[in-house]
């Protein structure tokens, strides 16, 4: 590392003859190397890389009074799902005395359900339950889950107390 | 060669540092503010939240609620609109501080008081700020969107809210949404590698 050298005493011992340094020009980069360093890492360390992805979801608007009657769907074209808490999906079909099953959020879980189901019906709805006991976090994955399994038609409503028996009942 | 101290060239080294710390802080925008530590839940979704114009209803953990809305003229706006609605003066002091602060989690009637604080003794309330109202019966955070909205029209709805929120809550801020006819609003969720990856 070059220093700036001190050197200026030697003019007068020589006589009073003006020599132009040849030393180096250099200059001891060490502290600026140390603070933009120092700032590249506060930088790097600051700076949110990538943005948060966003999902959008669009709820239908509150029925008015005099809006004519939304189309009936047959009962049997209808998968009901309901989010439990500890991460437990239940689900049935049909509306009449549904057989109620149980599973989870993983690959294997609801997953196969829906796209076995969405193979046998064309016409499947899905109607997606969140129980009061169910997290923020289910709601999002069973949202997820309807765009891998790219279901279209599907709908989010409020848990009715015959289903919260139906879990009691089911005792799963 | 000589017997000095060995001396390296650190000039391209010096030119690269500096250029990355160049273009690291021109990109830079600093992480903001959070009033409440939020684990977004993960999703397949690959939509990025557009840059500007939008405003973030935060759901903690704990069942708090937060609003956020970016753009000092909004906020001002904003407060002001609220203000005259809750019959409530806002110094220029007041609004200027509501402008440049992040989230709010106050209702409204104790927001003047916390405005008036000094900044570390806010940063001190944080953990125990109250949130916003969002019961039926007492609805606050339907006025501060409905006024946001007013305020700039343009601004988009996102929810924030943390993996363990419970979805009472949740729900409750959905109706809120659906109630002032806003249908359409983004899920604030976090990368997930895709069905492959479960």
């Amino acid at each position: 590392m070059a220093e700036i050298q001190g050197g200026g005493d030697d003019k007068k011992k020589k006589g009073g003859k003006v020599r132009s340094k040849k030393s180096s020009t250099r200059i001891d980069m060490t502290p600026m190397v140390d603070l933009a360093f120092l700032l590249l890492t506060f930088f790097v360390m600051t700076t949110t890389l990538n943005k948060p992805q966003t999902m959008e979801i669009t709820m239908p608007e509150k029925p008015k009074p005099d809006d004519p009657e939304p189309p009936k769907v047959n009962e049997r074209d209808v998968v009901t799902i309901v989010l439990g808490e500890n991460d437990k999906v239940y689900w049935y079909s049909g509306i009449t005395d549904p057989k109620i099953e149980v599973t989870d959020f993983s690959a294997n879980g609801i997953r196969k359900v829906l796209q076995q189901k969405k193979a046998e019906l064309p016409k499947l709805v899905v109607l997606i339950k969140p129980s009061d006991k169910s997290k923020y976090k289910n709601m999002v994955d069973i949202l997820d889950e309807m765009n891998i399994s790219v279901i279209q038609r599907y709908a989010m409503v409020d848990i009715t107390p015959t289903d919260e028996e139906l879990i009691k009942d089911s005792q799963l | 060669m000589s017997k000095g101290t060995p001396t390296i060239d650190m000039t391209p080294m010096v030119d690269l540092a500096f250029l990355l710390v160049t273009f690291f802080m021109l990109t830079a925008t600093a992480i903001p503010d959070e009033p409440v530590a939020v684990d977004t839940p993960s999703s397949i979704s690959q939509i990025k939240i557009p840059e500007n114009n939008v405003l973030t209803i935060t759901i903690g953990k704990d069942s708090r609620v937060f609003f956020n809305v970016d753009g000092q003229y909004t906020r001002a706006t904003l407060l002001g609109k609220m203000g005259e609605l809750y019959g409530i003066q806002f110094t220029p002091e007041e609004t200027h501080t509501f402008a440049i602060m992040s989230s709010i989690g106050v209702p409204i009637g104790g927001l003047k008081q916390f405005l008036d604080m000094k900044p570390e003794q806010r940063k001190e309330l944080q953990p125990q700020l109250p949130g916003i109202p969002v019961d039926s019966a007492h609805n606050e955070l339907a006025d501060w969107v409905l006024q946001a909205r007013l305020a700039n029209r343009q601004v988009r709805i996102a929810i924030k809210g943390d993996r363990d929120a419970e979805y009472p809550v949740v729900k409750k801020v959905i109706n809120t949404m659906i109630d002032r006819k806003v249908n359409r609003f983004n899920l604030i969720t976090g990368l997930e590698g895709g069905p492959a990856e479960k």
